[in-house]
């Protein structure tokens, strides 16, 4: 049975281990209650190799790495504005106006690691990296240097996503092929035309 | 064959004389001696393999060979998912099996796609790019089915005329042996299909069931 870490523990050590790192939990609201830690990318690496190196914590075994495809997200919401408004006699008034403020949120991409111990029979730490943006700042450290095992997941995570791992020692597409342009696993994939089936009624 | 040839036929083998011809001989051999290639793509392989073992025993059909070469088989059984990075593959060993050459279409996969037919990677039917000549639904279809899809394909070859519009292409010097292997494209398999094996979406019945 593996023993449950708790997340914050985790966090504590990291951010004492690390110099310069900081850790924010996720928490996952299920009954599993597996919070995640989001870190920050440059700091990657170093907690990587913290938490595989640390005598207390050897998380000797990556079994799982995936990828998170978030959406810009648009944002509407009605405010109050005072303005000063024409009357019909001419006069300018001060009126309390409703505005539509709209705010865009950038999405961003994301690689979740799931980490054990074997040696110390607990687990799983949940890592997760964010990239800048969807589209030119897609770079994350690679941490198969630290898990030779996330090697292929790392790979399947850019073939499908399009995160790029810096280090990686052999980053190609795994399951398209290497002319394949375009990134299935996200969101705003849009297959070939010719394959798009809709139901037609027929007339 | 006439009416009153085969007429006479029956009337002779009353008295004792087989008669046949050269049409008949010929399918007769053919249907009892097709060899499948070894070949298969998923699960449906493991239930044309169950096929071939001593419980259902294809081999009672004349089908017991399974080639290792694609030049000394006669029949593709196209057996699983074929994905579109396997397709180019699966049409490739079809252009290298000799003529006269069949193809079973076995399973949801390898006819339309299946439950994988909303996916990036999967090819939605093989028919679109090599003529099937008997398709067998079922996820799997159990051997069963395989051997009635066989059954089935004995059938048309032992109704195929050997002379005249109607036989088959095999016999026609100017229709192809060879079909275009698809190419990885940007987005996907390029061209997405054969418009001469397949038909084009306009006259496709399926676009009727829809």
């Amino acid at each position: 049975m593996m023993a449950l870490l708790p997340a914050e523990d985790v966090k504590g050590k990291i951010e004492a281990g690390v110099p310069g790192a900081s850790v924010t939990v996720i928490q996952n609201g299920s009954p599993s209650g597996q919070h995640s830690l989001l870190l920050h990318a440059e700091h990657g690496r170093a907690v990587a190799e913290f938490l595989r190196n640390d005598p207390e914590l050897k998380m000797d075994f990556c079994s799982n790495v995936t990828g998170v495809d978030w959406l810009d997200t648009d944002a509407s919401e009605k405010i109050k504005v005072k303005k000063m408004v024409a009357g019909p006699d001419g006069t300018q008034t001060e009126q309390e106006v409703d505005e539509v403020r709209k705010t865009r949120t950038p999405g961003y991409l994301e690689a979740v690691y799931h980490l054990f111990s074997i040696e110390k029979k607990h687990g799983p730490v949940i890592l997760r990296m964010r990239t800048g943006n969807r589209t030119d700042q897609t770079h994350l450290p690679s941490l198969t240097p630290v898990w030779r095992s996330a090697e292929f997941q790392e790979r399947e995570v850019f073939d499908l996503y399009g995160i790029v791992f810096d280090e990686h020692p052999d980053l190609r597409r795994i399951l398209m092929w290497d002319g394949f342009k375009d990134y299935p696993m996200r969101k705003d994939y849009v297959p070939p035309a010719d394959e798009v089936e809709t139901a037609e009624v027929n007339p | 064959m006439a009416d009153d040839l085969k007429e006479l036929k029956i009337e002779l083998s009353k008295n004792g004389i087989f008669t046949t011809t050269l049409e008949e001989l010929y399918n007769w051999g053919r249907k009892n001696s097709v060899w499948p290639l070894t070949f298969g793509l998923a699960c449906c392989a493991i239930e044309m393999i169950a096929t071939t073992m001593a419980r259902y025993d294809l081999a009672r059909f004349g089908a017991e060979v399974f080639r290792p070469s694609p030049r000394q088989a006669d029949l593709i059984i196209v057996s699983g998912t074929v994905t579109k990075k396997m397709a180019p593959q699966v049409v490739r060993l079809y252009n290298q099996m000799p003529e006269p050459k069949y193809v079973i279409a076995m399973g949801a996969c390898a006819i339309s796609g299946g439950p994988f037919r909303d996916g990036y990677n999967v090819l939605k039917g093989i028919d679109r790019y090599i003529p099937v000549d008997v398709h067998i639904p079922g996820c799997p279809p159990r051997p069963e089915a395989l051997i009635h899809a066989f059954m089935t394909l004995q059938k048309k070859i032992d109704q195929q005329a050997l002379t005249g519009e109607s036989r088959p292409r095999h016999l026609h010097a100017d229709l192809p042996s060879e079909f275009p292997v698809p190419a990885y494209g940007d987005h996907g398999l390029e061209p997405p299909a054969n418009p001469d094996v397949f038909p084009a979406r306009a006259d496709n019945p399926l676009k009727v069931l829809q």
